[in-house]
């Protein structure tokens, strides 16, 4: 493994406990993302490994052989994207560019070189000149990610990097940001609170919850096999479904649905797009809301469960508020999980 | 709507009259010949020539101490508002009001209990950095506010963890980041400590000795014991000095002000 991270817990003075005793390995290129709900640690987990925080005693923060855990955040060699960017406005596009060169002490020409080379490659060029103020949102995140990878660190960090932008640039960013990383080729490490961001960009995703990682997976193994209630609900958006588990069956007050195996004590979870309203489906449910949403409705239904149910419906026409409709929800769409323990 | 404009106008020419006319009238008797006989006497240089004469001394021991006082407030004024900046607490608190304090105890005040405190060592009374001494205290918290509230609009915690991040050490992050980015703050300080060193008339006089005079002392010694139009011509030397500083200091606020918003 490329970084190692052993035993890192934060305590705040006055005693907020904002990480508890974590471990993470990352390998070489490899692109890792914190996802998790806002307060759950993920800015404090990232400012240890780039040394702007100390961690408690005990961590341990290995890059290959090189052990960093007590080196100074200006030798370590991590870039790191702020979420307010940090540019520096007494400098230009460029001087912020340069500056990470500049304080390696590299002879003028080959700063010149590499700043030409990052600014083309972040497609910086009609921009290299102005003033950090001349520039739109957008831009500015460009120039940081420039900036921070401009002096070739070791591992690159990102917290929430397109959080400062208006959600109409988002979408375009994102996928932006995600083929730069990719081009890069650099070990890098995603804070973020949005789930599409995380699944866009990284290779693996680490949930956040309460100052600790509650998973940590691909995408793909996070969204199919959740370990946990909150990572279900908070990765794939699936509802909890409630009623009570018997066996193999799951008794609602809609119906029963049968489930895969015997799930005794655990409770039930499922995603809208599962939801099926079909003819001779075993529950019984009243529809509340149609919306249409292009491609589909979402329609929520009551009676079927304690809870409002939703169900993403394709098709040409939906039936009407008010209507009763029978719903299926096949055995292996089901999540059978530990219940969640209400927060301490 | 047009009758509310115009009383307007009257009344801003009017305030601006009584404060022009009697400066003009001033700065014309330093230039006429005999100030009785009024401007038929003829204008001459005559007298500003006889200040500069007299009085040349205290211009040149003026400018030095506001220039020795410009320094001594960078030198300490500069690092304290950086710090308080990064520290803000009860104790940056608590600190600020206690360098403010020299604004609220007037000049003279301050300027005994200098005198109380130093006035057996000899050599350091007699000297002109005595005087320093006072203007450095009095000046100190006008550096220390002007930079401090250009810091505080800027976000300069994660700027310096962005050049760390970087590999700047704590002096280049200091020289890069800090000083560029309040140079607007320190440069409206530097002015207005430049300006108050030298008008600044209270204390200096009570801490003055017959051979260090400042300029502001040599005026109201001129107007005491030297004829009217000297004394004017005095006047219009003041002012030729005051006046750009002032108008700098002016440009210079409201700059940092901008920055500041
Ligand atoms: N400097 C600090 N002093 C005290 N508490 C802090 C400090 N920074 C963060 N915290 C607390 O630590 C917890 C985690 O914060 P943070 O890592 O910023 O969360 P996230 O980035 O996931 O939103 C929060 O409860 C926050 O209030
Ligand atoms: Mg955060």
């Amino acid at each position: 493994m490329t970084l190692t991270l052993r035993n890192i817990a934060k305590t705040f003075p006055g005693g907020t406990r904002a990480l508890l005793p974590t471990d993470l390995d990352i390998a070489e290129g490899e692109i890792v993302s914190l996802l998790g709900p806002s307060g759950c640690g993920k800015t404090t987990l990232l400012r240890i490994i780039a040394g702007l925080e100390t961690a408690d005693a005990g961590a341990s923060i290995r890059f290959k052989d090189d052990d960093m855990t007590h080196q100074p955040v200006e030798r370590r060699k991590v870039g790191m994207v702020f979420q307010s960017y940090a540019l520096f406005p007494n400098m230009s596009v460029r001087g912020n560019i340069g500056y990470g060169l500049k304080m390696q002490r590299l002879p003028r020409a080959a700063i010149d070189a590499r700043v030409d080379e990052v600014i083309a490659l972040c497609r910086l060029e009609p921009y290299a000149g102005r003033t950090i103020t001349a520039l739109s949102g957008g831009q500015r995140q460009r120039v940081a990610l420039a900036r921070a990878f401009a002096p070739r660190p070791r591992l690159l960090l990102l917290d929430e990097p397109l959080s400062a932008l208006d959600a109409a640039l988002r979408g375009t960013l994102r996928d932006e940001l995600a083929a730069l990383l990719r081009q890069f080729g650099i070990t890098a490490i995603f804070v973020t609170h949005d789930q599409d961001e995380a699944m866009a960009i990284a290779d693996r995703v680490a949930v956040m919850s309460q100052g600790r990682v509650a998973q940590i997976g691909t995408p793909e193994a996070l969204y199919r096999a959740p370990e946990t209630a909150f990572v279900a609900r908070f990765v794939g958006n699936s509802m909890p479904l409630g009623g009570k588990i018997d066996g193999g069956t799951l008794h609602l007050p809609g119906g029963d649905l049968t489930l895969n195996a015997t799930a005794t004590g655990k409770a039930a979870f499922v995603r809208a797009e599962d939801v099926k309203i079909t003819a001779d489906g075993p529950l019984t449910a009243r529809v509340e809301t149609v919306t249409f949403l292009g491609t589909h409705y979402r329609i929520a239904l009551s009676g079927a469960t304690d809870a409002p149910l939703f169900c993403l419906h394709q098709g040409l026409t939906a039936p009407k508020p008010g209507e009763t409709v029978r719903v299926t929800i096949a055995p292996h769409a089901i999540l059978t999980l530990e219940p969640e323990k209400a927060a301490a | 709507m047009r009758i509310g404009k115009a009383l307007q106008l009257a009344v801003t020419l009017l305030a601006a009259a009584f404060l022009l006319v009697p400066t003009i009238q001033s700065v014309l008797a330093g230039l006429t010949v005999n100030y009785f006989q009024g401007l038929k006497s003829g204008l001459t240089l005559k007298w500003v020539i006889e200040v500069w004469a007299l009085y040349s001394g205290s211009i040149f021991l003026s400018l030095g101490i506001a220039l020795a006082c410009l320094v001594m407030t960078l030198l300490i004024g500069v690092p304290a508002a950086y710090a308080m900046a990064r520290n803000p607490g009860r104790l940056t608190r608590a600190l600020e009001e206690f360098i403010s304090l020299p604004l609220a105890i007037p000049g003279l005040a301050l300027a005994l209990a200098l005198l109380q405190l130093y006035g057996s060592y000899k050599g350091f009374r007699l000297s002109w950095t005595f005087i320093l001494v006072g203007h450095v205290l009095y000046t100190l918290p006008f550096m220390v506010r002007a930079v401090m509230s250009v810091l505080a609009a800027i976000d300069l915690k994660t700027l310096e963890e962005g050049a760390a991040s970087l590999g700047a050490g704590p002096a280049r992050r200091f020289v890069d980041i800090v000083i560029p980015n309040a140079l607007p703050g320190i440069l409206a300080g530097a002015l207005t400590v430049v300006t108050l060193s030298i008008g600044e008339f209270n204390l200096t006089w009570m801490l003055h000795t017959p051979y260090l005079k400042t300029l502001p002392v040599g005026l109201a010694d001129s107007y005491a014991s030297m004829r009217l139009e000297i004394a004017s011509a005095y006047t219009l030397i003041f002012f030729v000095m005051i006046v750009p500083l002032l108008l700098a200091m002016q440009w210079a606020s409201a700059r940092a002000q901008r920055i500041t918003r």
